[in-house]
């Protein structure tokens, strides 16, 4: 495989058990999901089959798993997914362009803002529509606390679950910061529903700025509280260090984006190396940790949080300068005209009444856009038909990608393990399930 | 653009909004996406889709109103039906995401054609992480892959009937049971 990357970190070679698909890998030979139970072990009562979730405090959310145990050690491990499986996909089919903004947020409901730009990116893509700075540097703003939102909540949980009860305590308390931020700008504490076609829904209001601008004042500090509190835990470093491991190329050959693939020495980021909205334009840092296992890839993120904290006040500091400026592109064939206008004006009426009934059209065609969400990368292919209608919308997950991993991270660990590994893959299930 | 007219089985090419489209023969892809991986340098299998096309460009499904003399997006305060979109060569195409993790992050959609019934070969050999990929794909949209080890439903029940993504699948409406002898 030729791969030409800028930065490749080292990649261990871990003892390898059982088939591999290919030479030095460690996914599972059979079906790369799976994890067999080896033939020595086949059919003896050594091995006790339990089944873990859907319905498990530590399974964040409903992912189920079948673990075949011999004594403590994990010998067989199969993922099921599918028990939040709600048809977002077919559901987008049957509304029109503007309304379905609404779905991509519930799908990753952690990482919405970032879901919800995806698909509203995709709309422009196919409408080839201009949008104002303002909304460019709002969108990132947004979408770059939605980040540190996201993995607080990561944070939080998944110290939760490894018995560090207070940490999460602590991350919530900063998420309620965000959510009240997210509160103040789209009325909305999540599913904002504040990204439109073209900008955005609403201009910034009045007292927002003090308040972010507080809030990245204050994060620094609150992520050296997370650090002093975890990272000399004896507790904490011994249950996440060498756990879970991933080399680079079977991060690759899984499909693994985002903070997993980064965690295994990978240095690649769509903000980075595909950029979008205006992220060329700030100064931003990847970190990348070579080990591959569950403290890295905590690492990537507290490390990720710091760097979105360093964004989010350059974006502070561009958006303030723009008062007065548009935040939303004008064109009447796709924007809802000003409220005030619908008095005055009889054109407004009709396009408003035509936008809000039938929706706006969308030129025939079908694009994939990618980003870089909390988890990875977040694509959205959208099929056209040229009607109101998306024809065909389907969401490039990357928690269902980071759950492909599974069975190749739960070689030779502990059963206790597996729960600071499925906390490691930060995987949503609505995201997962669709 | 790279010259992509050497992968086997290779049919056409396009490319808009920016976005490389490579339509290849259904009999060629796992050929093809190996050839996509190993001599262009497209490591990352990063999504497969399928869409149904089953309808397309008929009046009536996405909301077409008026008659086919009528509106052109392009034209504002013209009524009715739009341009007609061009009309596909199959009922179903199935598309491969790829990425090169590389400089500029180049990226290319492997699509294929084919009908009802039709299998394509399964990627699994060549990219491990088209297991789910194309499992999800089999279970909501139909699509055979053949050679899958594990080509079993994923997110809909294992007893499930149907496939809902495509274009035929009511709507609405759900048969409940509530007992296993119903």
């Amino acid at each position: 495989m030729s791969t030409t990357l800028r930065h490749v970190g080292r990649t261990r070679r871990w003892p390898v058990v059982g088939d591999a698909i290919y030479d030095g890998s460690r996914i599972p030979a059979r079906v790369p999901t799976v994890l067999d139970v080896p033939p020595h072990l086949r059919d003896t009562d050594d091995v006790l089959t339990v089944n873990f979730g859907p319905n498990h405090p530590s399974t964040h959310g409903v992912l189920r798993l079948i673990v075949d145990l011999d004594g403590e050690e994990v010998v067989g491990l199969s993922a099921v997914v599918g028990y939040l499986h709600t048809g977002f996909e077919k559901n987008m089919e049957q509304k029109t362009w503007w309304k379905a903004i609404t779905y991509p947020e519930r799908i990753d409901y952690v990482g919405y803002q970032n879901n919800e730009l995806v698909f509203v990116l995709a709309i422009e893509k196919l409408l080839d529509i201009e949008v104002p700075e303002k909304a460019t540097w709002t969108r990132m703003l947004l979408c770059e606390l939605n980040r540190i939102h996201s993995h607080l909540v990561f944070l939080g949980t998944s110290a939760l679950e490894l018995g560090a009860i207070s940490m999460f305590w602590y991350c919530f308390r900063e998420r309620e910061n965000i959510l009240d931020l997210f509160e103040l700008v789209a009325g909305q504490r999540m599913h904002t529903r504040y990204f439109q076609a073209g900008g955005l829904a609403e201009d910034i209001p009045i007292g927002f700025f003090p308040e972010a601008r507080k809030f990245v004042e204050n994060m620094p500090s609150s992520l050296d509280d997370y650090l002093t509190l975890l990272d000399r835990n004896k507790i904490w470093l011994e249950r996440t260090q060498g756990v879970g491991l991933l080399s680079s190329d079977d991060a690759i050959a899984l499909g693994q984006t985002g903070p997993v693939l980064r965690a295994s020495g990978v240095d690649w980021d769509l903000r980075r190396d595909q950029p979008y909205l205006a992220y060329e334009q700030v100064d931003f840092r990847v970190p990348v940790y070579t080990g591959g296992d569950v403290y890295d890839r905590y690492r990537v993120r507290m490390d990720e949080m710091a760097e979105s904290v360093k964004i989010a006040r350059q974006c502070v500091d561009r958006l303030e300068r723009m008062e007065g400026e548009p935040w939303i592109a004008d064109d009447r064939k796709v924007v809802l005209p000003p409220r005030e206008e619908l008095h005055t004006s009889m054109e407004s009426l009709i396009h408003h009444f035509k936008i809000v009934t039938e929706g706006y059209r969308v030129p025939a065609g079908e694009v994939y856009v990618a980003i870089e969400s909390p988890r990875g990368e977040s694509g959205c292919y959208v099929v056209s038909d040229g009607g109101p209608r998306p024809w065909r919308v389907h969401f490039r997950a990357p928690s269902f990608a980071a759950l492909q991993a599974t069975a190749t991270c739960s070689q030779n660990t502990l059963i206790a393990d597996l729960i600071a590994i499925v906390g490691s893959l930060d995987a949503v299930m609505g995201d997962t399930d669709r | 653009m790279s010259d992509f007219s050497k992968m086997p089985g290779y049919v056409s090419t396009k490319e808009e909004h920016g976005e490389a489209t490579v339509v290849v023969d259904r009999a060629h892809v796992r050929d093809a996406c190996a050839y996509a991986r190993d001599e262009l340098g497209f490591n990352v299998l990063m999504d497969v889709v399928a869409t149904d096309y089953l309808g397309w460009a008929g009046k009536g499904v996405s909301g077409y109103i008026g008659t086919a003399s009528g509106r052109d997006l392009n034209a504002p305060m013209t009524q009715g039906l739009q341009a007609l979109p061009d009309v596909k060569p199959a009922r179903f195409s199935v598309s491969y995401h790829l990425l090169a993790l590389r400089q500029g992050a180049p990226r290319l959609r492997l699509q294929t054609w084919l009908e009802d019934g039709d299998p394509v070969d399964s990627v699994v050999p060549v990219w491990p992480a088209a297991d789910w990929f194309e499992r999800e794909q089999f279970d909501l949209m139909g699509i055979r892959f053949h050679g899958h080890p594990n080509l079993a439903r994923l997110l809909m029940d294992d007893d499930w009937e149907g496939h809902p993504l495509r274009k035929d699948y009511p709507i609405g409406g759900e048969p409940v049971r509530f007992s296993p002898a119903e």
